[in-house]
């Protein structure tokens, strides 16, 4: 192969653009947070999932141990079928509880699981059945404006609203 | 009447050659990447001339686009409460569009127009003629190394101007404005994703390469063998590979993030 004087800054302008792209995939993106870890699935119902979107993560005591593969719908119960995908290494009793949660105010929504006491572990296909919705604002301010007129009314009139409320 | 159909059917039949000639171009210049990579040392020059040449002004515009674009990410969202997503509209603004498109657009202006330039003299100098003359298939020996020099160098003048961008609004964003910095990386690194939008810009920068470096190379070979035509040329180079570019943006766009 011919030699030639430009060799060094070639080579140097491809380590600069290979470099480029290396910082784009880990340091932009999140490359570091893809795993290719082993994984099983699980499937959760809710009756309302809110703005929770596939890839969201799903975290246990705060911690990422899964992703929501997939996102569909149940016309059979008229709910929301969501699939997660958990990592191997972590087994979780039969019955652990899902709940959507929200990070910060307005941030993304996410799966949150609670250990549950059983002593088997769920498997691959298994159904978490205790399930809890995502908080949606409107119902939460009509809610709130319900106990707010119930409070200002006779107090008789506030305990319906008030247990109805809280279901 | 007669005449006016004869122009129509002149005009067609001359524009169907081009298009059929400038394919045929196309073709031989990508058959012939096997002979490039056997004497790479062609393609090695060109991507010295293409690239190094053309790293500091990427780099520059990078940096700055980076800073214009994270000041004014940064008065938008403050409206809203959430300065710290600001670093996460710059990743996904250089990545997805900004980076291939303008690095592109720099890359015609500053690479494209010295390609057809200098085939174009080579043309009106009579040395492609004089190559044929010796056998020597001026098209696998002039033209196609400055086409897979370019091909290779774009996609990473693209990361390059990407990255530098980045580098550029983080500057602006954490020391200058005072955003944290650990929020300002990890909303970033919460809202790219590495194939969905890296590895699509990448594929774009691509595409650019190929379209850019092509014309660049079409409108040199193709052009009067004259000073007024070497430079109509040139400036043609500018013309259409600008608006390949932006075309071509809208439909790859369309055809990757729309689904």
């Amino acid at each position: 192969m011919q030699k030639s004087r430009h060799d060094v800054w070639v080579g140097l302008f491809v380590l600069i653009g290979a470099a480029a792209v290396l910082f784009l995939a880990l340091k932009a993106g999140n490359l570091l947070s893809l795993n290719f870890d082993e994984t099983y699935t699980v499937i959760t119902k809710f009756d309302n999932i809110g703005g929770l979107k596939p890839r969201a993560a799903v975290k246990s005591a705060g911690v990422v141990v899964g992703r929501v593969e997939s996102i569909g719908f149940d016309d059979k119960s008229y709910q929301a079928r969501v699939v997660l995908q958990l990592q191997k290494k972590f087994a979780f009793p039969k019955d652990s509880s899902a709940k959507i949660l929200t990070s910060g105010l307005l941030g993304e929504q996410y799966i949150g699981l609670e250990a549950g006491a059983e002593e088997k572990n769920l498997a691959a296909g298994d159904v978490i059945s205790q399930t809890q919705s995502a908080v949606v604002l409107e119902n939460l301010i009509s809610q709130f404006l319900y106990s707010k007129a119930a409070d200002s009314g006779a107090p008789a009139a506030a305990a319906a609203p008030a247990s109805g409320a809280k279901k | 009447m007669i005449g006016l159909a004869t122009s129509i059917g002149r005009g067609l039949r001359g524009k169907l050659g081009d298009w059929g000639w400038s394919a045929r171009l196309l073709g031989a210049l990508l058959l012939h990447l096997g002979a490039c990579l056997r004497r790479f040392v062609l393609v090695r020059e060109q991507i010295f001339f293409l690239g190094n040449r053309s790293l500091s002004l990427i780099g520059v515009s990078g940096l700055f686009v980076g800073f214009v674009l994270a000041l004014q990410g940064y008065y938008t969202l403050q409206r809203y409460g959430s300065a710290e997503a600001v670093g996460l509209l710059v990743a996904l603004s250089l990545v997805r569009e900004l980076g291939p498109v303008v690095t592109a657009l720099l890359f015609a202006g500053r690479a494209g127009t010295s390609l057809t330039a200098e085939i174009g003299l080579m043309k009106a100098g009579e040395q492609l003629a004089a190559m044929e003359m010796m056998a020597v298939d001026p098209v696998k020996r002039v033209l196609a190394p400055r086409f897979w020099g370019g091909v290779i160098a774009m996609p990473f003048l693209a990361a390059v101007f990407s990255a530098v961008g980045i580098l550029g609004g983080w500057l602006v964003a954490v020391p200058l404005i005072g955003i944290d910095a650990g929020s300002f990386w990890s909303q970033m690194q919460g809202g790219v994703d590495v194939w969905a939008d890296v590895g699509n810009g990448v594929i774009k920068s691509v595409v650019f390469g190929f379209t850019v470096t092509f014309i660049a190379l079409l409108q040199g070979y193709n052009c009067k063998p004259t000073p007024e035509g070497v430079s109509a040329a040139t400036t043609r180079t500018v013309v259409m590979a600008s608006l390949a570019t932006l075309g071509l943006d809208f439909v790859l766009t369309a055809m990757m993030f729309s689904i």
